[in-house]
């Protein structure tokens, strides 16, 4: 039984760290640029992701022995499109300013190459219990990523983090808001946790 | 003349790479050599034409008509997957030098973002059927041409002798921000 608890916590851990789809794997990179001009935008998009990731793999491990080899990536990207449906529809109601600040992103979580990635990676091949803990891992390592670079841009840029103002938006540097501030501080934030994990 | 300034809008000032980030994997995957990058740019901007024109029509003519709005997503998906297909069994029997040069790339195409992300844009935007295809074939464009110019730098980029940390992906993000600091230079050429 404790043998089975540590896997399952291995299992959520890898994702948060040693195996960080963003900072390690590299995946999911679009929506990782573009919707991180805040840490509150990271965090909301991080944990749709999360959500979407972890119900898909659960769904796709259930399915895993009815479906013929031959269509299932088709048949993961109609359970996965589906329920990116479902969370689009939901933060539209109870979230809106979040659902406009997101936009186009939360439709493409469906072509997010870390949801496909995990589901014939991870739970095509395993139990329920293990693809949901891996998908909630790498789910929260998305969006502990995309918090952290919400955050650096937003402070480097306004001066603020999570809307508490640390010094006056007159010092920040507009550019880290904008596109090239995504793409220079994710590669310094790559730089560093490649030195971390040495 | 609106379809020119539509165009330059498309291309440089909201370039779908360096101002929308859309696309993103493949740029920074098939981006080592000029000649890869001229290949992908070239199959890229044929799918996203195509594409883009396909799902406005299956948005006008069977969504909207049937109430189905919310099946977008899914079927958006579903059709570029089917196409992305599609193209490849015809370009295989009947233009095999040009399957040679583009079929590598088509597999990558169905998880490019740039395709549904245009494609859904297209519909946002309200677009008719001529404005939307020209604007998706000019945001293809877009994403070709910042390919090259990538991959160019790239190229040269090899040579140096970077801190093992920064070789690889870092150095080409770091590099890819400069360069949208450059195309931030276009904002305001067009409203």
């Amino acid at each position: 039984m404790e043998d089975t608890i540590m896997n399952q916590l291995k299992n959520f851990t890898k994702g948060l760290l040693k195996e960080n789809p963003v900072f390690v794997l590299l995946l999911g990179m679009c929506p990782t640029l573009g919707v991180t001009t805040s840490a509150i935008n990271g965090l909301g998009m991080g944990l749709a992701t999360t959500f979407v990731l972890a119900m898909s793999n659960i769904v796709i491990s259930l399915i895993k022995n009815l479906v013929p080899s031959k269509i299932r990536i088709p048949i993961f990207i109609v359970v996965i499109a589906a329920f990116v449906t479902v969370v689009q529809l939901l933060m539209e109601a109870y979230v809106p300013a979040l659902y406009d600040s997101l936009g186009l992103f939360i439709p493409l979580i469906v072509v997010n190459c870390i949801v496909l990635g995990r589901a014939e990676a991870f739970a095509s091949k395993n139990g329920v219990l293990s693809s949901a803990v891996d998908g909630l891992g790498m789910g929260l390592g998305f969006a502990l990523a995309l918090t952290v670079l919400g955050g650096v841009r937003e402070l480097l840029g306004s001066g603020k983090i999570f809307d508490m103002t640390l010094y006056s938006p007159t010092y920040g540097m507009l550019a880290f808001v904008l596109a090239p501030g995504a793409f220079i501080v994710l590669g310094y934030l790559i730089v560093i946790s490649k030195k971390m994990i040495k | 003349m609106e379809y020119i300034l539509l165009i330059i809008g498309a291309v440089f000032v909201n370039n779908i790479v360096l101002t929308q980030f859309l696309g993103i994997c493949p740029f920074l995957g098939v981006s080592n050599k000029t000649t890869t990058a001229i290949g992908m740019g070239v199959a890229v901007v044929f799918v996203i034409t195509l594409a883009t024109t396909v799902t406005w029509l299956i948005q006008h003519y069977v969504l909207n008509v049937f109430g189905l709005e919310y099946l977008q997503t899914i079927t958006f998906i579903l059709v570029i997957a089917a196409l992305v297909q599609m193209i490849e069994i015809i370009l295989k029997k009947m233009s095999p030098s040009l399957y040679q040069a583009l079929g590598i790339f088509l597999p990558l195409i169905t998880t490019n973002c740039a395709v549904l992300g245009v494609a859904i844009l297209v519909i946002q935007n309200d677009y008719d059927l001529a404005t939307g295809v020209i604007f998706a074939a000019a945001k293809a464009l877009g994403f070709a041409f910042a390919l090259v110019i990538f991959a160019g730098i790239r190229e040269q980029l090899e040579t140096l002798e970077l801190p093992k940390a920064m070789r690889g992906v870092p150095s080409a993000l770091i590099v890819t921000g400069i360069l949208a600091l450059a195309f931030m230079g276009f904002t305001g050429l067009v409203k």
